[in-house]
């Protein structure tokens, strides 16, 4: 992701680093791959649709083939008691890039009214990774109640300032986020 | 490897609902898609899910592509394929026709509250990915500190996950995890 932001705004300056912040803020709720998102929003925004397709089959087909291509080895020589050893560690290593991930991204929410978004994270951690409930019935569930609070807040805000300026919660800042 | 057409209509089927389910990005599928091939379907073991999660993360090219692994690891070529087409497919309908309308409305507060609401959901998908993944990998006290290890590298500074990963290969292929 933070490559898509070099290539994009800084080399080729195909995007406003504006534009990209807003491409990004989309591509962060629309579900499916970020990255995928974001060509698919800046293709169809130069090309229309086949923009948007050219920009997404180049992106993943080039990995694709290499991913299979990784997947013949494994599937070869997965069980071979080095490459477990190895992995053994490795495992461990990116459990813990997620891990760091997960609180980059939750250090925005820590600031200002903090209580009702961290405990939506806790609770939709707790039903997934614990009592693993389908993610389907989590989301149906806690999406309209993440959107419900957010929804009270901009209401009272705009009460309080009588104006009608939306943002007060920003998702995770565009250079950090690490999940593409 | 001869493939069932079934087996690959259930792939498609699981990927596609997943695609749409993968709000925030394509790692807030992960623990759905555990569940499904390690539980549900028992396409694989935890140790083998987790293996390919961690290949997909520390291969080049964007680490969704956990899918074609999972997919390939399930049914084959056709299996990576048909995995990766579904995961794709019905998100890419969404983000175009959604980004065009997008546009219009912004300022509105429904989108305001629909954006910032699904923040905190995605952030819990992520934390779920690696709880499910420390269960699998943190299986020694050497594992839990590179665990804790890299979550302090990663937040605190900016270098880059692959010098961890090496490292933790390293000591891995040592025998000492």
């Amino acid at each position: 992701m933070p490559w898509s932001r070099r290539m994009l705004v800084d080399i080729r300056k195909w995007m406003t680093a504006e534009e990209y912040n807003e491409a990004f803020a989309l591509c962060q709720f629309l579900p499916g791959p970020n990255i995928i998102n974001l060509s698919i929003v800046f293709g169809a925004r130069v090309r229309g649709a086949a923009g948007a397709t050219a920009a997404v089959v180049a992106l993943v087909a080039p990995p694709t083939v290499l991913m299979i291509v990784i997947g013949v080895i494994y599937a070869h020589y997965g069980d071979a008691e080095a490459l477990q050893r190895i992995l053994a560690g490795v495992s461990a290593a990116v459990a813990g890039l997620i891990l760091g991930m997960f609180g980059m991204m939750l250090k925005p929410l820590l600031r200002g009214n903090w209580l009702r978004p961290v405990a939506i994270v806790a609770i939709v951690v707790v039903a997934i990774a614990i009592f693993r409930i389908p993610m389907i019935w989590t989301l149906a569930v806690m999406c309209p109640v993440s959107i419900a609070f957010v929804w009270h807040a901009l209401g009272r805000a705009g009460e309080v300032q009588n104006l009608k300026k939306p943002g007060l919660e920003r998702g995770p800042d565009p250079d950090q986020g690490g999940a593409s | 490897m001869n493939v069932s057409a079934g087996l690959l209509l259930t792939l498609a089927i699981q990927f596609g609902m997943l695609s749409f389910l993968a709000i925030g990005g394509g790692i807030s599928a992960v623990p759905e898609m555990h569940r499904q091939a390690v539980e549900v379907q028992h396409w694989m073991t935890d140790r083998q899910f987790a293996d390919l999660f961690t290949i997909s993360q520390a291969a080049p090219g964007p680490n969704f592509l956990l899918v074609t692994l999972v997919g390939y690891f399930t049914a084959g070529i056709s299996g990576a394929l048909v995995a990766t087409l579904a995961m794709c497919g019905p998100s890419c309908f969404i983000a175009y026709f959604v980004a065009k309308a997008w546009d219009r409305f912004k300022g509105a507060r429904w989108r305001e509250a629909i954006q910032s609401g699904m923040v905190p959901v995605s952030i819990g998908l992520i934390g779920s990915v690696a709880f499910i993944l420390a269960r699998t990998a943190d299986t020694s006290a050497v594992a839990i500190g590179l665990t804790l290890a890299t979550a302090y590298m990663t937040l605190m500074t900016k270098v880059s996950p692959l010098w961890l990963f090496a490292v933790a290969g390293i000591l891995g292929f040592a025998g000492w995890v």
